[in-house]
């Protein structure tokens, strides 16, 4: 089947029933993409697909519309042209272990999105599907605040 | 250190744990420094002076040995380094090097020496410098009880300054120009002219140096990095999705397994494979211990197989359901089962005499680790050797397991240590590197890597002990009088030596850790610790026993507070005897406003514990609302000593803070049929965001040594909670997960 990942045209042969996430990792190598349940408990493996946040353990390969565009982490920015999201994350050193952060900030650019100011109860509205072991969520909100104003300015 | 000579195999008693010498040794030994693992396979034009700089022509290269498990532990051993070498931050090349006795902890043994914080007698000094010692003989490289800043503080700066002196030498050499007449800066030396020689352009000269030893280090006014608020030199990779762990290695041919083993930790008695043989992509399906294994082109098709297997598992070597759990720790409340009796001062049963005592019973449960990156492994077996990529804590332990599933000698086998995706203690254990290690030996020449799914990463788990405490005291003119506390727990300490083959002759501290420690001078306390025979196996889970132990004393001792008539925070200031303590203590009451008025259905609770040598106060403040609690504000103060990284404190400290509260709150592992109930997040979360409090951090340095800040705050939050919520509804709340008797928003 044919994929566009990142505006590139990826080629792969799965199942109609892979999860997407394991034709991002384990097919095109897209690794910022992450396991962590496999059941939509975690969020961790978020990525956007028409600019929506899905669980991509969740979306069998088979179930993309032709055409789907998909963004991963590694399509929202680079390290030397971040996402203001990722900006929020660097300055406000989010990141512990760090594992659980490609899914929260895919998440939180979605939310930005859609709300371009949130407040705090509707960041835990949405956010509170991506679950965070290392317990980062403070930072995560303040960040998700100074997103919002980067946003704003730009 | 006379008294070392004799010490051998099995004897020597390190707290909680006889670490295995191997054999007897004396000052001579003591004081010769291990090899140093870089000297090997150095290149032409390249230098080492210690086992943590390497400088190449082209490049610096800081060893950073301790794991790196989310806690920031590159960044902070390579600004020690850094600061004493003057490199310019982030101007260098990290690694986490190849496990070595150069790498052993100086400060975990010292740690574990069973003696309270305040004590530098002759006896406690002592103690902790032999066993300092022991841990230097036997080369024991590990990260873990918040020991990392600790073991680093001076060992790197040393490191750093060796480093910088050498290279100094050796532009003296080259220039004629004298040593004490040059500077360094961002990497470079400067001589008087202005000139700049780049440390990479010394390094074949400094490399024919003896290295200038004992430098002294500089004074703390002088530090540019240490104590300044640094960016995490990981933290844009993590942002980006560019940091790789080990999840997330590919090498060329590698084969991707699942794996499914013994959910009872016990014998495979029979399964039947037919459906998954000849599923797409199923390469192999191969017996590991207590288990199989699926080895599959794609990790999804590996564990999709592996789903069709059917499998008879035997028995469970531990009661099947929690009711027989908790009976047998119930039932150690026994002479015969005393471990030992800590703490005794004054008179506990003529302290009980009179109106005013108070009895409590408090339990708290198994809890699973959990981290978010799934436990994995890549591993590689030849002839030759093994290598093994994987993030762990016991870099050598690694080498050793490994070794004894492929026959080689641990010097044979390669240990690539990653960037751990989180550990709370899971990257202590072993089940799956050997699983990976016994996979690929069955492949030799073919990389293997192990992916836990979820599931398996849970049944996997070697949860957290579980406990009971039993609280008599007495309280009289509105103060307590007299604390007796009995904590009876497994022991998570001989189950996790014993699987790395070492035995726990002594009393196990982490049984009473956090409340025998209790800086409180009383009347009358006594607190005593009862070792339940093994159940379920555990191991060390975040704050280890002081998890369940600060829960303990500081409930118990907010119920005598009430008792008294007494405002817990007052009364806590008042028993206080160790003032670094206090001035936590105090500064917690400050920050969170202790005393002022929060209205109906509101309140505050407050609790003081040390562990790992670090006294921390946690105030929490909840409302009950008419759907359930929920947690408004925390306040934590800690006292580290030496605080390094201010960012990377506050982090920890609210993560630690989210830790403590979540389990408490919503988190247990039970047991049914021999397996545990929980499978996945669904039944065992810890904290989502939805719950997370406001969190406002303070660290005091009044403490004499750097301590690590990853596990303390952990104890005191579980207490501060359940007092909190005791003052806004009058609930007590004895047992852990609190959501079994209240409502959470
Ligand atoms: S892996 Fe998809 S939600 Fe956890
Ligand atoms: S940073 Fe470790 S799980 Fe979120």
């Amino acid at each position: 089947m044919q994929l566009t990942v990142n505006g590139k045209t990826y080629e792969a042969d799965v199942e109609d029933d892979m999860p997407l996430l394991w034709v991002l990792r384990d097919e095109l190598g897209l690794t910022g993409v992450k396991y962590g349940c496999g059941i939509a408990q975690c969020g961790a493996c978020t990525v956007h697909i028409d600019g929506m946040a899905v669980r991509s353990c969740q979306t069998l390969a088979g179930s993309l519309e032709p055409g789907a565009e998909i963004t991963t982490i590694e399509g929202l920015g680079a390290p030397d042209a971040l996402h203001a999201v990722q900006q929020a994350w660097v300055e406000h050193q989010v990141a512990q272990c760090g594992y659980c952060q490609s899914g929260q900030i895919m998440q939180a650019a979605a939310l930005l999105d859609m709300n371009p100011e949130p407040s705090d109860e509707e960041i835990d509205l949405v956010m509170s599907g991506n679950l965070c072991r290392c317990g980062t969520y403070v930072r995560i909100r303040a960040a998700i605040h100074a997103a919002a104003d980067k946003l704003k300015e730009a | 250190m006379g008294r070392l000579r004799t010490i051998t195999r099995r004897s020597f008693l390190v707290g909680s744990a006889a670490i295995a010498g191997g054999v007897a040794f004396g000052t001579y030994a003591v004081r010769q420094p291990h090899a140093n693992p870089l000297a090997e396979g150095l290149g032409s034009g390249e230098a080492t002076f210690n086992p943590w700089v390497r400088i190449s022509p082209d490049r610096i290269t800081l060893i950073t040995p301790h794991a790196d498990i989310g806690q920031g532990a590159v960044s902070m051993q390579a600004a020690l380094i850094a600061e004493e070498m003057d490199l310019e931050w982030g101007e260098f090349d990290t690694d986490f090097g190849q496990p070595s006795a150069a790498y052993y902890n100086t400060a975990m043994a010292g740690e574990a020496a069973p003696f309270l914080s305040t004590d530098h007698s002759f006896g406690a000094e002592a103690t902790r410098s032999a066993m300092g010692a022991m841990f230097k003989m036997m080369g024991f490289q590990g990260t873990g009880g918040s020991s990392s800043v600790a073991d680093s503080f001076n060992k790197l700066r040393a490191a750093g300054a060796t480093a910088r002196e050498t290279l100094k030498l050796a532009a003296s050499q080259r220039t004629g120009v004298a040593a004490s007449e040059l500077k360094t800066e961002g990497g470079a030396v400067l001589l008087p002219d202005g000139t700049r020689l780049p440390y990479t352009e010394l390094a074949a000269e400094a490399a024919a140096l003896d290295p200038v030893q004992d430098v002294p280090l500089r004074d703390p006014s002088q530090w540019r990095l240490v104590g300044k608020p640094m960016q995490r030199l990981d933290v844009v990779a993590k942002s980006t999705g560019a940091q790789l762990y080990g999840i997330d290695l590919k090498l060329d041919s590698m084969v991707h397994a699942a794996v499914r083993v013994s959910p009872r930790r016990s014998a495979l008695v029979s399964h039947d494979a037919t459906a998954a043989e000849g599923m797409r992509g199923v390469k192999k399906i191969v017996p590991v211990t207590n288990g199989i294994a699926v080895v599959a082109d794609n990790t999804w098709r590996a564990m999709t197989a592996l789903d069709q297997i059917t499998f008879e598992w035997a028995p469970a070597p531990y009661p099947a359901e929690m009711d027989g759990h908790w009976a047998e720790v119930g039932a150690s409340f026994t002479e015969e089962r005393l471990d030992k009796e800590w703490r005794n001062e004054g008179d506990v049963a003529a302290g009980m005499d009179g109106d005013g005592v108070v009895e409590a019973e408090y339990r708290t449960p198994y809890l699973a680790h959990q981290p978010m990156e799934p436990l994995n492994a890549v591993a590689l077996v030849t002839d030759e050797g093994a290598e093994i990529w994987t993030s762990h804590q016991f870099p050598r332990f690694v080498q050793q397991k490994v070794a004894a599933v492929t026959g080689h000698d641990a010097g044979q086998v390669v240990l690539h240590n990653q960037f751990g995706g989180g550990s709370f203690g899971h990257r202590l254990e072993f089940e799956n590197i050997t699983l990976a290690a016994e996979i690929a030996n069955q492949m030799r020449g073919t990389p293997v890597k192990l992916t836990f799914s979820r599931e398996e990463d849970f049944a996997q788990d070697f949860p957290r002990q579980i406990s009971m405490a039993r609280g008599r005291g007495r309280v009289a003119n509105g103060r307590i009088e007299t604390v007796d506390l009995s904590i009876a727990s497994v022991s998570s300490s001989r189950s996790q030596m014993g699987r790395i083959g070492m035995g726990v002759p002594g009393p196990d501290g982490q049984i009473v850790a956090g409340a025998w420690n209790a800086p409180y001078a009383l009347p009358n306390l006594r607190v005593r610790g009862y070792a339940v025979p093994e159940l379920a196996p555990t191991s060390s889970w975040r704050s280890v026993g002081a998890s369940s132990n600060g829960f303990y004393i500081e409930s118990f001792i907010d119920e005598l507070c009430h008792a008294a008539g007494t405002d817990p925070m007052e009364e806590r200031i008042r028993l206080c005897s160790y003032d670094v303590a206090r001035k936590v203590l105090e500064a917690a009451a400050e920050l969170s406003g202790w005393g002022s008025d929060l209205g109906a259905g509101r309140g505050r609770g407050v609790a003081l514990v040390e562990s790992f040598g670090v006294p921390v106060a946690e105030v929490v403040e909840v409302t009950a609302t008419d759907a359930g609690i929920r947690i408004d504000k925390v306040c934590v103060v800690a006292d580290v000593g030496t605080i390094v990284d201010p960012v990377n404190f506050e982090n920890h400290m609210q993560g630690a803070v989210v830790w403590g509260l979540g389990h408490a709150m919503n988190c247990e592992i039970t047991y049914a049929d021999g397996m545990a109930e929980q499978t996945n997040f669904y039944t065992h979360e810890g904290m989502r965001m939805h719950q997370c409090p406001e969190i406002l951090v303070k660290g005091l340095e009044n403490g004499i040594h750097p301590k690590g800040i990853g596990e303390p705050p952990v104890p005191p939050a579980a207490p501060a909670l359940a007092n909190a919520i005791f003052a806004a509804t009058g609930q007590r709340l004895r047992e852990a997960p609190f959501n079994k008797f209240v409502d959470f928003l």
